[in-house]
């Protein structure tokens, strides 16, 4: 399934709020994959320090990028039943800089699907590029949600990003949510 | 040993950073080996991969963590290998149906 985006949504990530995806563009969980977008924010005080001028996006939040998209789409494939947490990164390789005020698609699929694991690929690009700016390897352990707090978190945020849920499944992908 | 033995040994050493020469068919994977959860999930995805089985590690740690079995019975080496070689026959019985 996909999902439309208005030409004026904001897309800006949240990084004070640790949300690194905005919008999830495509969703497919026979393949299963999932495409996610976000901009890096033009101006955040991070870029004060990483660095004085020579404002780049850290490679560890992209990274924390491909995490919450493997993360959605591993939801997305277990109804929300479950939590992921990230367990194991290989081969994250930094491949290019990404500089305040990028555009950026997030691509991620399931390689591997483990007795309470998973091995996700995941790879970052600018929008309307190939070539990757970031990629890597993902192991997740899959447990049971600590609280319902979480849960309900999770729950919510994938609204913001566009997920509609019905009954523990993703039935579609909203347009222009963040 | 097995070739299951060996490549699940070799698994261990590898990427559990454990001398292969410390590692017997009675050596208890955590107990003795001290290799952690993590470590293990890696070398059991390994597993998966060459051999195209699925591991249900999730329900032997179950059982173990319920008291209906104890650890030994999954996580020495020897045991261990003998559940992937049931589950590798059990795989190439499935395809041969």
């Amino acid at each position: 399934m996909a999902g439309a985006r208005p030409e004026d949504a904001d897309l800006s990530m949240r990084i004070d709020q640790f949300q690194l995806v905005s919008h999830v563009e495509r969703l497919d969980l026979a393949a299963p994959t999932i495409s996610v977008r976000a901009s890096v924010p033009q101006d955040h005080s991070i870029f004060a320090g990483h660095f004085p001028g020579h404002p780049l996006m850290p490679g560890v939040l992209l990274t924390e990028m491909m995490a919450q998209t493997c993360g959605f789409l591993l939801l997305s494939l277990n109804g929300f039943t479950i939590m992921p947490f990230l367990a194991a990164l290989k081969d994250v390789k930094l491949r290019d800089f990404v500089t305040p005020g990028t555009d950026l698609v997030c691509e991620a699929t399931r390689i591997h699907d483990g007795s309470g694991y998973a091995v996700m690929k995941a790879s970052i690009c600018r929008q309307l590029e190939k070539k990757h700016v970031c990629d890597g390897t993902l192991m997740f352990r899959i447990v049971p949600y600590p609280n319902n707090q979480l849960r309900g978190h999770m729950l919510e945020r994938a609204g913001e990003v566009g997920l509609v849920i019905r009954n523990g499944d993703v039935v579609e992908i909203e347009e222009g949510c963040r | 040993m097995s070739s299951t033995y060996e490549t699940v040994a070799g698994f261990i050493s590898e990427i559990c950073d454990v001398p292969r020469e410390n590692i017997t068919p009675e050596s208890h994977i955590t107990e003795d080996l001290g290799v952690d959860s993590l470590d293990f999930l890696d070398a059991v995805f390994n597993i998966e991969q060459t051999y195209e089985i699925s591991v249900p590690i999730d329900g032997w740690t179950q059982q173990v963590n319920d008291g209906a079995v104890k650890g030994s019975r999954y996580f020495v080496m020897k045991n261990l290998c003998a559940e992937v070689d049931k589950l590798i026959a059990a795989k190439a019985a499935e395809t041969a149906a």
